[in-house]
C-alpha cells in the first residue's frame, strides 16, 4: 500500500486521552495506530485521562447506536504492537484497576510516562 | 529543520487551522522546510472548495491553497476521514490531495518534527 521507509526506525508514541465514544478521536486514533504497524516502527500506546476508558472491559454500545470498536485493542498484539502504557493517576481518579482493562498493560506513574515521552521521536496525541 | 504538521480540527470552528497555518508561514519565513501538512479528523474540512466565509473574514481554505502553490507544501487529506465527512475529489480545493493514513506515519518518519494542532 504505502511505500515503506527503508531503514529508518523511529519511536512513535500514540497518546489516547479521550473517552472512546462521544467524539471520534479514539476510533480514528486507533486507525492511525493500525496503519503505523505496516511501517515497522517502534510503536507504543499510552492511555491517560478519559482515554483509559478506551480499554475498559465490557463496553456495550447498542444503546447509543455506535460501533463497539474495543475488540480492536485485543488485536493489536497481532500487529506486533505490544507496548501499552496506562497512567496510574488516571486509573486511580476513575476508580479503575488493571483488572478492569481488556488487554494486558503496564501501569506507570505520570512521571514515568513523562520520561518515556521524552525518549520518543514522534508523539501523536488523540 | 524539516517540519510536518498534523491538523485535527475543522476551519472556523477551532483555532487549530489558524495556528497551524501561522506556524507553517512562520517556519517557512525563518528558512525552515514544511514538507507536508496532513489533515485528519474534522481537519479534513479544511480541504473543501465549498466554503464561502463572509467577505471581511479570512478565507482559510484559499489560504491553504495559496501556501501549497507558492511554497510547494504537500497538503494531504486522509481518505477515510474525508469519506466519513462527505469530502471527495469533486469538492476538493486546489492544492490538496486525498491519500491514506500512511502519509501521516511517513511524514513522522521523514521529518525532524511532527507538530500537531488540535485539542
Amino acid at each position: 500500500m504505502e511505500e515503506e521507509m527503508s531503514g529508518t526506525i523511529k519511536k512513535f508514541m500514540f497518546i489516547n486521552r479521550k473517552a472512546p465514544y462521544g467524539t471520534v478521536y479514539a476510533l480514528e486514533g486507533l486507525e492511525v495506530v493500525l496503519i503505523s504497524a505496516a511501517f515497522d516502527q517502534d510503536v507504543s500506546l499510552t492511555f491517560a485521562d478519559d482515554g483509559v476508558y478506551q480499554l475498559r472491559k465490557g463496553q456495550h454500545t447498542k444503546g447509543i447506536d455506535v460501533k463497539n470498536f474495543s475488540p480492536t485493542y485485543r488485536a493489536l498484539e497481532g500487529y506486533d504492537i505490544e507496548k501499552l502504557y496506562v497512567e496510574k493517576e488516571s486509573l486511580d481518579a476513575r476508580g479503575l484497576t488493571k483488572d478492569d482493562l481488556l488487554v494486558p498493560v503496564e501501569v506507570l506513574t505520570s512521571a514515568e510516562i513523562g520520561a518515556l515521552m521524552d525518549e520518543q521521536d514522534v508523539v501523536i496525541s488523540f | 529543520m524539516k517540519f510536518a504538521i498534523l491538523v485535527n480540527e475543522g476551519p472556523y470552528n477551532h483555532q487549530a487551522s489558524d495556528s497551524a497555518y501561522q506556524f507553517a508561514k512562520a517556519a517557512i519565513d525563518k528558512g525552515h522546510q514544511v514538507s507536508r501538512i496532513f489533515f485528519y479528523h474534522d481537519g479534513v474540512n479544511n480541504a473543501t472548495r465549498l466554503t464561502e466565509p463572509p467577505q471581511d473574514d479570512r478565507h482559510i481554505v484559499n489560504r491553504w491553497t495559496k501556501l501549497a502553490e507558492e511554497q510547494s507544501v504537500d497538503l494531504v487529506v486522509c481518505v477515510a476521514a474525508a469519506l466519513r465527512r462527505g469530502l471527495v475529489e469533486e469538492n476538493l480545493a486546489p492544492g490538496f490531495r486525498i491519500s491514506g493514513l500512511g502519509q501521516l506515519v511517513e511524514a513522522g518518519i521523514q521529518s525532524d518534527r511532527l507538530v500537531t494542532f488540535g485539542d
